[in-house]
């Protein structure tokens, strides 16, 4: 079968919306335009009936009741709304909020601001395999801390948290735990009562569906969780989120969770076998590559690699027609490689040296063989022309070297 | 980001790869840059040291593309110079023949710097050489 160009593989940025999807939205976009808050005509509750079915269709992809689905424009509002909104609410009954270095920004710049607003915030540092230590987490908790927010799966390294774990310390202390679940939610099997999660933040992108809707788990029972809005207007969404609800955004979200749903057990199967078979050619095609991150503890459909000895971004520049990214600096303005890659202590230099590979629905195994053997080309050719893999090759320890940096 | 066509085509053909012998007495090696910064330059030249003019120049660099065709560049000009005058080359030149943005400028500094370090080991070894030879001469004078 022959091949499109340029390849797709980068499913962990954003995915396709899938056609079974984008059908189900049409009619919301048109003809059942309705405003889901207008209560008095057919317009309306047109509308509210089609959001009311998709807040089903979501809630039952993470075992949660409808009414704990707050339904906002992406990940990053849920994320904001869950850490400001505890914040604000339980501010009385302590100050001190836990997460982890690793986590999205999202997470990280929220957590920043509170710390000028007089919240302290504990970053727990990870493991070697990208994993939180939970004997750190339980040693960081104080009578002060009212929410520990810790990622399901990782964005750039795929790696799961010990999710379940960490919601039974957080539940055993009576904090409150909030996990940003975008990677996972969709991908792998994810209830919110089997891993004791009280707020969970999901995103309709990354799940094939639309993009600008997302939603924010929020437990309702044992505990009640009480969030103060970050937004104010006309009470939408339990008074936690008002605005007028993107009614083809949501129809598409939900439509998009029941096909995961459906089909997770078989897709995520076919993707890790495909993962697996990129990962097992990589390395029978190539020396020297570093695994970021655990392995067991892992996306299906995720691969993070550090090619040593050859920069990231001249990487991608010989794969061009494929669609991965690079943890190294170059690929942003900031010239700071990926600072989860720096997280797992593994030297900046091999963050300098990683590529993203994300797998998803319309990955193919002739995708795969057509960027494996790419990638072995471009790798071979740029370790040909690479001074660090000359001086390796002689037999000089790069780590010891004294570099001439100054002026950089 | 988008790539000038020069830096795709010293991307894409980069001249001048390779390695000459570090303990030849008229080549000169510059390694500039670090790993963890995302860029190694490793350039070396060969003099003629009758006539002090670059007959060949290599290079081999780790780093983005920017990177690459700045020292590939590099190389391209210092061949048929004087030593004196390959010590003229700016960064700035680099960056007006290759189109570089802003965020890219470090790597033409750094081109910059892997010259002037080759040719400085290069000055060395030819003030260590006829010092050596100069001192050899003595006895039989």
């Amino acid at each position: 079968m022959a091949i499109k160009l340029p390849i797709y593989m980068d499913y962990h940025a954003t995915t396709p919306v899938d056609p079974r999807v984008v059908e189900a939205m049409l009619p919301y976009f048109t003809t059942r335009f309705g405003n889901a808050a207008s209560r008095n005509h057919p317009f309306g509750w047109e509308a509210e009936e089609a959001v009311e079915k998709a807040r089903k269709q979501v809630a039952d992809l993470i075992g949660a009741n409808p009414k704990e689905i707050v339904i906002t424009s992406g990940a990053t509002e849920s994320d904001n709304l869950a850490i400001k909104g505890v914040a604000e609410m339980y501010r009385e009954k302590g100050n001190h909020i836990i997460t982890a270095v690793t986590e999205h920004k999202a997470i990280i710049d929220t957590c920043k601001r509170l710390e000028k607003d007089g919240y302290r915030v504990t970053y727990l540092a990870v493991q070697k395999d990208g994993r939180i230590s939970l004997d750190e987490l339980k040693a960081a908790i104080s009578d002060q801390t009212i929410l520990i927010t810790i990622m399901a799966a990782n964005n750039e390294i795929g790696v799961i948290q010990p999710i379940a774990e960490i919601g039974a310390i957080a539940k055993e202390k009576g904090i409150l735990f909030h996990t940003d679940a975008v990677q996972m939610v969709g991908k792998l099997p994810f209830n919110v009562n089997d891993l004791k999660v009280d707020m969970a933040s999901i995103s309709a992108h990354k799940m094939y569906g639309p993009k600008g809707v997302g939603a924010l788990y929020v437990r309702r029972r044992n505990p009640r969780v009480l969030l103060s809005p970050i937004i104010d207007g006309g009470g939408h969404e339990r008074g936690m989120r008002s605005g007028t609800l993107n009614v083809p955004g949501i129809v598409g979200f939900g439509k998009a969770a029941e096909i995961c749903r459906q089909d997770m057990a078989t897709e995520s199967e076919r993707l890790r076998k495909l993962r697996d078979y990129l990962n097992e050619k990589l390395h029978n095609q190539l020396d020297e590559l570093y695994i970021n991150g655990s392995m067991e503890h892992r996306l299906p459909h995720n691969l993070n690699i550090s090619f040593a000895y050859v920069e990231g971004e001249s990487l991608l520049m010989g794969i061009n027609d494929v669609a991965v990214s690079s943890g190294s600096a170059c690929t942003s303005a900031s010239l700071e490689p990926s600072y989860v890659l720096k997280a797992l202590g593994a030297g900046d230099d091999l963050a300098h040296s990683s590529i993203r590979f994300g797998l998803g629905r319309w990955s193919t195994k002739e995708e795969v063989d057509y960027v494996a053997d790419k990638l072995t080309a471009v790798v071979t050719k740029l370790r040909d022309m690479s001074p660090l893999y000359e001086l390796a090759r002689e037999g000089v320890d790069l780590s010891t070297m004294v570099w001439q940096t100054e002026g950089h | 980001m988008a790539y000038s066509t020069k830096v795709i085509d010293h991307y894409e053909n980069p001249r001048n790869v390779g390695s000459m012998p570090k303990d030849d007495p008229n080549v000169g090696t510059g390694l500039v840059g670090a790993p963890e910064c995302g860029d190694v330059m490793k350039l070396q030249v060969k003099v003629n040291p009758e006539t002090g003019v670059i007959d060949d120049a290599k290079f081999k660099t780790f780093g983005c593309g920017s990177a690459i065709a700045s020292s590939s560049l590099a190389t391209e000009w210092l061949k048929g110079r004087t030593v004196d005058q390959a010590m003229a080359i700016k960064n700035t030149d680099i960056v007006a023949e290759l189109s570089l943005p802003p965020v890219k400028i470090h790597c033409s500094v750094l081109a910059e710097d892997a010259i002037k370090a080759a040719i400085a080991d290069y000055k060395k070894k030819q003030s260590a050489t006829s010092a050596s030879a100069a001192k050899e001469v003595q006895p039989t004078a």
